[in-house]
């Protein structure tokens, strides 16, 4: 407690300097932090319930029982003893910083025209000054996979951070993977043209996959040749092909999931992570045996049929879990940027279907890292990683709980202020109520 | 000479209607009449379905009937004509056509796109092109012979046709199908029938109504302008108020599209003081209490609904077990409603095709005969008003009737005739001799082995020579019968033609033969074989019905759980009331409420439930859904006040049961917001399997949505013709109301005649506080605009729904009064909530407003003990405070909190047993109630689970063994339904 004060006075700091309308990021970490006598979710499935934590130049360097050591407590210690630390959870497959309002059109940079664009790249357009960005950090979501929509190739993918003033500084890995929308094998009767509106084969779904097949051939064939003449989507395949860009297949029902593993097995692909897999319970033997990790659709929806168990979204990723597969959580999907604070909640909810709350951690911490290819730095406490974690007063993955004090990237200890705390705070004071502690 | 030789030639001779005697004759004498009698004999006569005479005679003249009955006098003058124990049947009667009327083409596209037609488009008539009172059949009718053999085909004799568009559609008449009489013959009633249906007229764009709920004010309001209009009021000649004026004493038939939307009509009639006679759906088995009470007379459709093609096991995912139940259960459909005793007709309608595979497929489903009968002629006869004329071959009726081979409903039973007004229509030769067996046929020192089958008319041959098969064709007709052969030797292209003449033995005959090179020579056929008995069944589609659900679908109860008297033990209970949460508590239900709180309660007979661990709360409440609906928006007036949510209920909704699994008992289901001033609201109760009536809150008070913003100005669609574009026009548009409200009101109690405006009345309501408002907002600048309009008028706004901004005015709305019922943390979806925050919900409870957490989803309605709890997070509120945003406090602003919203005695039992917490995400409900029942039940569940994966696979298998029968099938498809949100059009 005799260090409190230290750590008052940077966050005071913080706070005045947030009248702007994004916060401003965070310096380097200068001198070690000590976080000493929480429960420590270490994101691997451990817990160490009475913790030291210490962390320096960004890195974490000790990360251990605070009974079982007599170590110095270096640097500014937190006293966070009842409260819990948790590393920072990572939203995959996220538009965040590509669209601002939904519905304004100008401010929407998440889909460039056209079918199939390897070359094109999310990370340019990431808008790290994002205020949606910023409501994230309140509830312990600090990095992301911003990625892009639309065509059959959506173009590729870079994982962030979310507390920086442009995209350079953002970036953790720059483009590391490339998206495909796998066609669809159904469509829906187009009402407007007089078809019943019901759901049909697609009867374009072969001609499709011909043509995603078609450009895989040809890409490697290109690559393969002496490239006369430059072809910037083919270029963008060397990276796939030697294995350097992990492919992101986005992918639903139990037909399309069969046909995505023959596709990976022809084209011999290597590092495929399906995304979404609505059906993939129904052949989570084959995806298991094919290796490939699976990044759950959302798991606050509707099922999509009315004959299936009203908990089939909840329960999915514990049933994928269950036979092997690793498993992380995704937030795609109807209002999704806004949405996506909501990522520890849909691990809370998975709780309770099969897996424990520490598993259900992993699908939003480590599981997600590893998946990512982002595991040497992040997804769990342990020495050597990445500072990127955050103290909540309770259990983070259940709302009534969720209530962070702190949070830090890279060891820096970011602002946890946002547009709307401020406006929150503006109003509270306009009426004279008591202010949020 | 024999008859059969005669038939052709009496085809329009025998029994001619007489000709106009007043009318003057040029291409011929005049002095011609034939006034002979024609008398059927030896026939087995249904008189009607329960008088049926064996044997029996019947003689017509003129077209109608002159006697019948075991041994009537036959006349010197009678043509007589053996039936040899045939059976004759009334020939039917089809309420529900459009024969010889073309329906207008629509012209397609968008109502909303560009420029919207907002009104009427004619002059003269009603405000609304979808209201044709004055369309008379006769103006677009045209006899069509071919549409009429068609008919005739299928055995009816008697149509009511009509112009099926529009949602009053003006007149229908009665025809006759006689394609030998002129249309003085044919036409027996040319106002039969007014018609209706809730389907907008195809001649104009007018875009209101858009909705169904629309369409049901629409016509309430034509009602009560019709009234005005025929007590003189008006000062404008309106043709078509006068028209529907003029058709109000026929019969008034309703065309509908589903079953909800035949409860709808009945419900518009009688609040109109109309029975409507309803063209059905053929799902009437689905709800038959509801059917039965409407005390309509139904005709209803056989369109059977095809199996689906269930060979791709992908694609037969997509199929619902409620489209399967359908498929399964609806050739059972007619029984049900014999066995309920519900009146109905048989309409050949949507399912001209296969009218009469399906009306058999009915009687193997257990229709019983005589009912069907009665069905297709004495029913529809009497519903209108022509019981002595048609459907009857009693002495008087119209000579209407078919001849078939035996009973009607038997497969193997040939129509021979139909009779039409004493007009002889020969489909089938009575008397053709059948060639079915097996001959020898020597031509030319070669036999043929040739097997013929199949109906006589059409044979079918199978020729083998040399025990090798050979090609063949055969003919046969009017007594002639050509068999074509092709060489034994394939490779050889010559033919043997064989031609002869068939005498009433057939079981010898010879005639010419032509051999492949144009020798003729003669032939002989001798029959070795007679046909085998055994007719080429045709599989029969005989499957198990599977028993009704409620709703029938998914998880729908085959017995809708009953009232329990329960008591709840040990639980840690959130009363909402003063003594807060409480641990360790008893709950006492009994008869549907809440006898008891507190420690250690004696049973009394109900049954316990431990819920040592567990929390009991009572019901979540949503201010904001549009679940269980069928319509959203009425979208076609910037006002829609007159129409109602509750018109729309649709309890068939996946929803209803997913919500109860989410701890939800009662919503409000709220009009869209494409309006400034919307629909009146529904408060339901989640009672899953219960009809729409039932789901109904009793006695709700009265609630009405308004809207602000975005939506109403139409900023996110592509519509720029309707007032108000911007925030300042929607002001206006309240003011506008409001002010005409109130004029209307001073002429209605100056004693003045006045014409009753059903949207008026309701804003009365309104500006008189017995409605309250529940208004769409999002920013500060129109949520202060609207209490200051209201105060202007000395109302109060009772709630803000969605108030994304209310916490920049929430001093304002308390000093109003008002609530505010809001997204827990929902923003940045559109421009004007961009400044929406999660803390508003504690924001606007601190600064002393009742406080609701809303969802206006299907998905996040099932969760909304997590959308509270976010209230916690954000908001540092207390959690039992935070409950109340869901419970209570919804309760308030509904003013329902008399009998729900908290556990209290003599509150409704809606109650929720939560296996945790009920604000942490790790909660689930065990088991939610409703009034004492047990609407959701974690075991019970389960058990519907597997109950729906048995019965699909049951279903699968019947239909991939339809498929296998050869039976015609359909693509799977998924009907699924649209979860719909605020601007859902």
């Amino acid at each position: 407690m005799k260090n409190l004060k230290k750590y008052i006075l940077p966050v005071l700091l913080l706070l005045a300097g947030s009248a702007i309308a994004q916060q401003t990021p965070a310096p380097q970490q200068d001198g070690a932090i000590t976080i000493v006598g929480a429960t420590a979710h270490i994101g691997n499935g451990e817990v160490i319930e009475n913790s030291l934590i210490v962390f320096q130049n960004g890195k974490l360097t000790t990360v251990t029982d605070a009974n079982s050591t007599n170590q110095q407590y270096p640097g500014t210690i937190i006293d966070a003893k009842g409260k819990h630390v948790y590393p920072g959870f990572i939203s995959p497959n996220s538009t965040l910083g590509l669209v601002e309002i939904d519905a304004v059109v100008q401010s929407d940079d998440e889909d460039e025209l056209g079918e199939l664009l390897p070359h094109v790249r999310s990370l340019i357009a990431y808008n790290a000054e994002s205020q949606v960005v910023e409501s994230m950090r309140p509830n312990g979501v600090l990095v992301g996979q911003i990625t892009p929509r639309g065509g059959r190739i959506s173009g590729t993918s870079s994982i962030v951070h979310f507390d920086a003033w442009n995209w350079e500084d953002a970036v953790l890995k720059e483009d590391d993977g490339l998206h495909i929308n796998w066609p669809n094998s159904v469509r829906r009767g187009r009402w407007w043209a007089g078809e019943d509106p019901g759901i049909k084969p697609n009867d374009d779904y072969s001609k499709n996959l011909q043509e995603l097949s078609s450009f895989f051939v040809n890409a490697k064939a290109y690559l393969a040749g002496p490239q006369e003449k430059a072809n910037l989507p083919f270029q963008a395949m060397e990276e796939v092909f030697n294995g350097n860009k992990r492919i992101y297949i986005h992918a639903n029902s139990e037909k399309e999931l069969i046909d995505m593993l023959a596709f990976k097995k022809e084209h011999e692909l290597k590092n495929v992570v399906l995304v979404g897999g609505y059906d993939s319970y129904k052949i989570a033997d084959q995806i298991k045996a094919a290796n490939i990790p699976v990044l759950v659709g959302r798991v606050h929806e509707t099922p999509q049929m009315e004959d299936q168990d009203y908990d089939l979204p909840y329960k999915l990723a514990s049933l994928l879990n269950e036979q092997g597969i690793l498993v992380g959580l995704e937030t795609s999907g109807g209002m999704e940027r806004m949405n996506s604070r909501n990522l520890p909640f849909y691990a809370g909810t998975v709780t309770g279907y099969g897996v424990s709350k520490e598993e259900a951690l992993k699908m939003i911490t480590s599981n997600t890292a590893k998946i990512l290819g982002i595991d040497d730095s992040l997804g769990s406490l342990e020495t050597g990683k990445d500072a990127t974690l955050f103290i909540s007063d309770g259990d983070a993955l259940d709302m009534r709980t969720n209530k962070i004090s702190h949070a830090f990237i890279q060891g820096r200890e970011i602002s946890l202020e946002s547009h709307q705390t401020e406006l929150a705070k503006r109003y509270t004071k306009k009426y004279g109520q008591q202010e949020k502690k | 000479m024999r008859i059969k030789f005669l038939i052709c030639l009496l085809f329009s001779a025998v029994t001619g209607l007489q000709a106009q005697e007043y009318f003057p004759k040029n291409d011929a004498v005049k002095a011609q009449e034939n006034t002979n009698f024609t008398v059927l004999k030896n026939a087995n006569i249904y008189v009607d379905p329960s008088n049926v005479i064996q044997n029996g005679m019947l003689s017509m003249r003129n077209g109608k009937i002159t006697a019948v009955g075991k041994n009537i006098k036959i006349p010197a003058n009678a043509v007589v004509i053996d039936l040899k124990g045939k059976t004759v049947y009334p020939s039917f009667i089809d309420l529900y056509t459009s024969f010889g009327i073309k329906k207008p083409e629509s012209t397609g596209g968008s109502p909303y796109s560009g420029n919207p037609q907002y009104d009427a488009g004619r002059e003269g008539y009603y405000w609304n092109d979808h209201v044709r009172p004055e369309t008379s059949a006769l103006e677009s009718f045209t006899y069509n012979k071919e549409e009429a053999e068609k008919l005739r085909k299928l055995g009816f004799g008697v149509v009511n046709t009509h112009m099926p568009d529009g949602i009053i559609r003006g007149t229908g008449m009665l025809v006759a199908l006689n394609s030998e009489g002129t249309e003085g013959d044919r036409i027996l009633d040319e106002e039969s029938a007014q018609y209706f249906s809730f389907e907008k007229s195809a001649k104009s764009k007018q875009v209101y109504p858009s909705s169904k709920m629309g369409a049901m004010a629409l016509l309430r309001q034509a009602y009560l302008d019709a009234d005005w209009y025929a007590q003189g009021n008006a000062d404008n000649k309106d043709l078509a108020l006068e028209a529907f004026n003029e058709n109000k004493n026929l019969l008034q038939i309703f065309k509908t599209d589903n079953l909800l939307d035949e409860l709808r009509a009945d419900k518009v009639g009688d609040e109109v003081g109309v029975q409507y006679v309803i063209v059905g759906s053929g799902k009437e088995f689905e709800r038959l209490d509801a059917v039965k009470a409407t005390n309509a007379a139904f005709i209803v459709p056989l369109n059977f609904p095809e199996p689906f093609d269930m060979e791709d096991p992908y694609m037969a995912n997509y199929a619902t077990l409620g489209d399967m139940k359908e498929w399964n259960q609806a050739p059972a459909n007619l029984k049900m409603l014999t066995e309920k005793k519900v009146p109905y007709t048989i309409t050949s309608h949507d399912a001209e095709k296969n009218f009469r595979e399906n009306l058999l497929k009915a009687v193997e489903y257990g229709l019983d005969r005589k009912d069907a009968l009665a069905a297709l002629t004495t029913v529809p006869a009497k519903l209108i008003g022509q019981e002595n004329k048609l459907g009857t071959l009693k002495e008087g009726a119209w000579a209407n009737l078919i001849i078939t081979s035996g009973d009607f409903f038997d497969k193997e039973t040939t129509l021979y005739e139909n009779w039409v007004q004493g007009k002889r229509e020969i489909f089938e030769d009575i008397d053709l001799v059948s060639l079915n067996g097996t001959y020898d046929v020597n031509v030319a020192g070669n036999t043929y082995k040739i097997k013929i089958s199949g109906e006589p008319s059409k044979p079918k041959a199978e020729v083998k020579a040399n025990n090798s098969k050979i090609g063949s064709k055969v003919n046969y007709k009017n007594n002639w019968v050509n068999i074509l052969l092709s060489a034994p030797d394939t490779t050889i292209a010559e033919y043997t033609r064989l031609s002869a003449r068939i005498s009433d033995d057939a079981k010898n005959f010879s005639g010419k033969a032509i051999l492949g090179d144009g020798t003729q020579t003669t032939f002989t056929a001798t029959r070795t074989a007679e046909a085998s008995e055994k007719e080429e069944n045709k599989p029969a589609d005989l499957h198990e019905v599977l028993p009704v659900t409620f709703p029938n679908m998914a998880f729908g109860f085959q017995n809708i759980p009953k009232q329990q008297d329960i008591l709840f033990k040990n639980a840690t209970v959130w009363t909402n009331e003063d003594q807060g949460i409480v641990e360790n508590t008893d709950v006492l239900v009994r008869n549907g409420k809440i006898a008891e709180v507190g420690k250690n309660l004696s049973d009394r007979g109900a049954t316990v439930i431990d819920a040592t661990g567990k929390h009991l709360t009572t019901g979540i409440i949503d201010e904001h859904s549009h679940l269980a609906a069928s319509a959203v928006n009425e979208a076609g007036h910037n006002s829609s006040a007159e129409v109602q949510m509750e018109d729309v209920v649709d309890p068939d909704d996946i929803g209803v049961y997913r919500n109860l699994a989410g701890g939800v008992t009662t919503m409000q289901l709220l009009h869209g917001s494409a309006n400034p001033i919307g629909g009146q609201s529904a408060i339901l109760k989640m009672k899953w399997g219960a009809t729409p009536e039932e789901m109904i809150f009793d006695n709700s008070p009265k609630f009405i949505k308004f809207a602000l913003g975005e939506n109403v100005k139409q900023a996110n669609w592509d519509s720029n013709s309707r007032f108000p574009q911007t925030r300042m026009g929607v002001e206006q548009v309240f003011v506008d109301y409001f002010t005409r409200a109130r004029e209307y009101e001073e002429l209605k109690n100056s004693g003045k005649p006045y014409r009753k405006d059903i949207e008026m009345e309701t804003i009365l309501e309104v500006l008189d506080g017995e409605r309250y408002v529940t208004a769409h907002s999002y920013v500060q600048s129109e949520i202060n605009m609207l209490m200051k309009v209201a105060e202007q008028y000395g109302f109060n706004i009772n709630t803000f729904t969605h108030i994304l901004e209310g916490y920049k005015v929430a001093d304002k709305m308390a000093e109003h009064g008002v609530g505010g019922s809001t997204f827990s943390d929902w923003w940045a979806y559109k421009y004007e909530v961009k400044d929406a925050i999660p803390q508003n919900a504690v924001i606007m409870h601190n600064a002393g407003v009742t406080v609701a957490i809303n969802s206006d989803d299907a998905e996040m309605s099932r969760r909304l003990n997590q959308e509270a709890a976010k209230s916690v997070k954000y908001g540092d509120i207390s959690e039992e405070e935070a409950w109340k945003f869901v419970t209570l406090n919804p309760a308030k602003l509904l003013h329902i909190d008399d009998r729900v919203g908290s556990i209290r005695e003599g509150k409704d039992a809606d109650l929720v047993l939560w296996d945790a917490h009920p604000l942490s995400v790790y909660a689930k409900p065990e088991k939610t109630l409703i009034e004492g029942v047990v609407y959701f039940d974690l075991e019970r569940d389960q058990q519907l689970r597997k109950e729906v994966e048995k019965q699909r696979n049951l279903l699968t298998t019947q239909m991939l063994k339809a498929k296998n029968d050869g039976l015609k099938t359909q693509p799977v498809k998924e009907s699924k339904k649209e979860e719909m949100h605020c601007d859902t059009l």
